[in-house]
């Protein structure tokens, strides 16, 4: 046992950073010459945010030497081809993700596939006229509603560039974790053990888990997760509009059953995003496709949930508003209007938050979902795991140019500190409006309408938004 | 100081431990194992990488034209003087440069090894030794590009002697690094009340005032036995944040870069010290504090 281990070396078990350098179950005693291959970093889990971590690090001059690997349990899906039809699942891409693909070269990739930008964004309630509509000055672009498989295609096309430094592993499910012994210990391996389902066994410095909001690395490594299960799923779907237009706005209406969106992927056609009850999304799911093309429009255009009491103190707030500032209440625009859905493009998942109370420990770190997990609502999943990517690849790539252990933790604790700054209030604020929105009490109406319509007519919040 | 006056007498050095101090050596042994606990005795020492490893990597690279991607300090032999652990020698290694580490205390040696042992590359690019100075003087005659002693000169016994042997296995051109402590009334009060007695920060006992090197005195050292110094920069340690930085006063910690003079292939002049050398040393003489 790691107790009788550490007895033998007559050291201290525990250092002083305590649990961070928590010994493992099951410590390694072997000698460098029959040791499993050695790589400077494993990313754990191939979907956009491991491969993006992957490539990103494959393509840093301090890692030009280095061996770098991506364990993706999946087969390697080939993207030479882009059907005609949209994929139901897309993602909304912020201006400083497309940064961070295009550092890499993805971007020119994804471009030359397909994406939509949007250059505008309005929020509004359904218990009452209050709207949010969130537009950059500079009549740049907001954001980009790409499909998850056109950014997978663009990273495997970037991953492929630098196949002398990352080494893909397709088909491979890690099962096992071994996490070495305080590095101050004798004559235990240091690294990380990694067990693959076929048997095959890899040794590294740093393991990055990327490996999606069950992670498993994240429980191997035993980090406490706050998590809960929204009663919501997430319905999506392909839909077709009634009239081309510009569709460069991004639309999203909270019903008391949830917020609906509808995100543009061309002139013609919108993704849908409706998170709603589990019982209403089955019931979605099931409708025929007129009934449901049918829910969708009422969803965006009924005023059923108005009341008369709220009409009229948001109109008198309004009116208060506009002789205060009068630039603070925008035009409303009106929602596209739904004709169509694509047949086969329907589908659900159950939503939840999580946080992991820590993102790294000693040789670990936690990125993308495997890290937190956010509400739709906001839009911003995927944006923070590449948020995550741009600050670890950050420290990572001064440490390996400082000729340090990559698996220190006193880097790792600077990119730990960085994001969680970022991410707890975003993810907080985000299931906060969740939980707001939620209500059809007018009191808690009155409160989120009168503060969209503040929000709206502060520039200052809004900016920060 | 009479230590302005000892370039008159110039011993000739032997291949005896003279610059070791064997008290040093009992310090250090009972602390060989403790190297590699980041938070631990020598956690000033881990952090030093942070800026005496880029301070060597940015001195050598503006110094070469062909830079490895990846690889930095690729093709370059360093000799890590007082390795202790290896911490300085493993960056260096990760770096691309081929590292030789020696330290008088075996257990030291040992601790390096093992370490290094778990990572093939480290393997291959390091090699430890324990030995002194002098022991490795006759089979390294210009061997290596770049000498690092750091945290060493302070525990020296004989520092001139030190430099000389250094300038012996030092290609001509090559480069020395050195950082150590100045010997102050702060250096008194800060290095040794108040980071050994008060909080820790470095074991009891661990360093002697009176070993302590004023700059002005090393840097004489080295410029009268065929080094030109190249750059004198004071260091910082905070203790609350547990980091370093460079600043500009010297009182406390400082680095220098020196090079050997002398074009490649050409031995070093033993001679008595010249005319030159005799005016600077009565100049200084009477403003040394």
């Amino acid at each position: 046992s790691s107790a009788a281990m550490a007895a033998l070396c007559g050291r201290a078990l525990v250092a002083q950073l305590g649990a961070r350098l928590r010994p493992g179950p099951r410590a390694l005693l072997c000698s460098a010459a029959s040791a499993p291959p050695l790589y400077d970093v494993v990313v754990s889990g191939g979907g956009m945010v491991g491969s993006a971590m992957a490539a990103v690090l494959g393509h840093d001059i301090h890692f030009h030497d280095k061996k770098i690997a991506l364990l993706e349990a999946g087969p390697r899906k080939e993207y030479d081809h882009m059907p005609d039809s949209y994929s139901n699942r897309v993602s909304s891409i912020s201006p400083g993700s497309a940064t961070l693909l295009s550092s890499f070269g993805a971007w020119d990739h994804v471009c030359s596939l397909r994406l939509k930008a949007f250059r505008r964004m309005q929020v509004w309630d359904a218990c009452s006229e209050a709207m949010i509509v969130f537009e950059k000055d500079d009549l740049d672009d907001m954001g980009y509603i790409v499909e998850n498989d056109v950014i997978m295609s663009a990273l495997t096309k970037q991953l492929d560039a630098v196949a002398d430094r990352v080494e893909v592993f397709y088909r491979s499910r890690a099962v096992g974790y071994t996490w070495p012994l305080p590095s101050h210990s004798c004559d235990t391996s240091p690294w990380v053990q990694v067990e693959l389902a076929d048997g095959r066994r890899l040794q590294t410095t740093l393991l990055i888990g990327a490996d999606g909001h069950n992670s498993v690395v994240r429980k191997e490594a035993e980090i406490r997760n706050i998590e809960h299960q929204y009663d919501q799923s997430a319905v999506v779907a392909t839909l077709h509009l009634s009239e081309a237009t510009d569709n460069n706005v991004a639309w999203q209406r909270f019903l008391p059953t949830g917020p609906i969106a509808l995100l543009p992927l061309s002139d013609t056609a919108s993704s849908l995003v409706w998170s709603t009850s589990h019982d209403h999304a089955s019931e979605l799911l099931s409708m025929d496709e007129e009934s449901f093309v049918d829910s969708i429009n009422s969803a965006f255009w009924s005023n059923i949930n108005h009341s008369d009491f709220i009409d009229t103190a948001g109109a008198m707030f309004r009116s208060a508003v506009s002789l205060l500032k009068p630039s603070g209440t925008a035009v409303r625009q009106l929602p596209p209007s739904v004709a169509k859905v694509d047949p086969e493009s329907r589908a659900m998942f159950p939503l939840g938050m999580g946080h992991a109370t820590e993102y790294v420990q000693h040789r670990v770190a936690l990125i993308g979902d495997a890290a937190h997990r956010v509400h739709p609502l906001a839009g911003q999943g995927v944006n923070l795991g590449f948020g995550d990517i741009a600050c670890l690849a950050h420290h990572l790539s001064a440490a390996a140019f400082n000729g340090s252990d990559l698996g220190s933790l006193k880097h790792l604790l600077k990119f730990e500190t960085e994001r969680q700054r970022h991410n707890v209030s975003l993810i907080a604020a985000t299931d906060v409006l969740k939980r707001l929105y939620s209500m059809t009490l007018a009191p808690l109406v009155l409160l989120r309408t009168w503060g969209l319509q503040a929000t709206n007519a502060l520039p200052p919040v809004k900016v920060r938004i | 100081q009479l230590s302005l006056l000892r370039f008159t007498v110039k011993r000739p050095f032997s291949t005896s431990h003279s610059s070791v101090d064997s008290k040093e050596i009992k310090k250090f042994q009972l602390l060989a194992h403790k190297w590699w606990d980041e938070e631990g005795e020598y956690s000033a020492l881990h952090s030093m990488n942070d800026i005496r490893v880029p301070f060597i990597r940015d001195t050598l690279l503006s110094m070469s034209n062909n830079y490895h991607l990846g690889n930095p300090l690729s093709g370059i032999k360093i000799l890590d003087i007082g390795c202790g652990g290896g911490l300085l020698s493993e960056p260096l290694g990760r770096l691309g440069a081929s590292v030789t580490g020696i330290d008088p205390v075996e257990d030291n040696i040992r601790t390096a090894d093992r370490h290094k042992s778990f990572d093939p590359v480290l393997a291959k690019r390091i090699q430890y030794k324990s030995s002194s100075l002098e022991e490795i003087v006759e089979e390294s005659m210009e061997t290596f590009d770049v000498i690092v002693a750091s945290e060493v000169v302070e525990h020296v016994a004989d520092l001139e002697t030190f430099i000389k042997c250094c300038s012996q296995v030092l290609k001509p051109q090559g480069s020395l690094f050195i950082t150590t402590i100045n010997k102050t009334q702060l250096s008194y009060v800060l290095g040794i009340v108040v980071a050994e007695k008060i909080m820790g920060i470095v074991p009891e006992g661990t360093h002697e005032w009176e070993k302590f090197v004023p700059p002005e005195e090393l840097e004489h050292l080295l410029e009268s036995n065929g080094f030109s110094v190249k750059s004198v920069k004071g260091m910082l340690y905070n203790p609350l944040s547990g980091s370093w930085s460079w600043m500009e006063s010297r009182s406390l910690n400082y680095a220098v870069h020196a090079v050997k003079s002398g074009a490649r292939g050409q031995s070093q002049p033993r001679d008595a010290p010249s005319e030159t050398d005799i005016e600077q040393h009565s100049a200084t003489a009477g403003t040394a504090g």
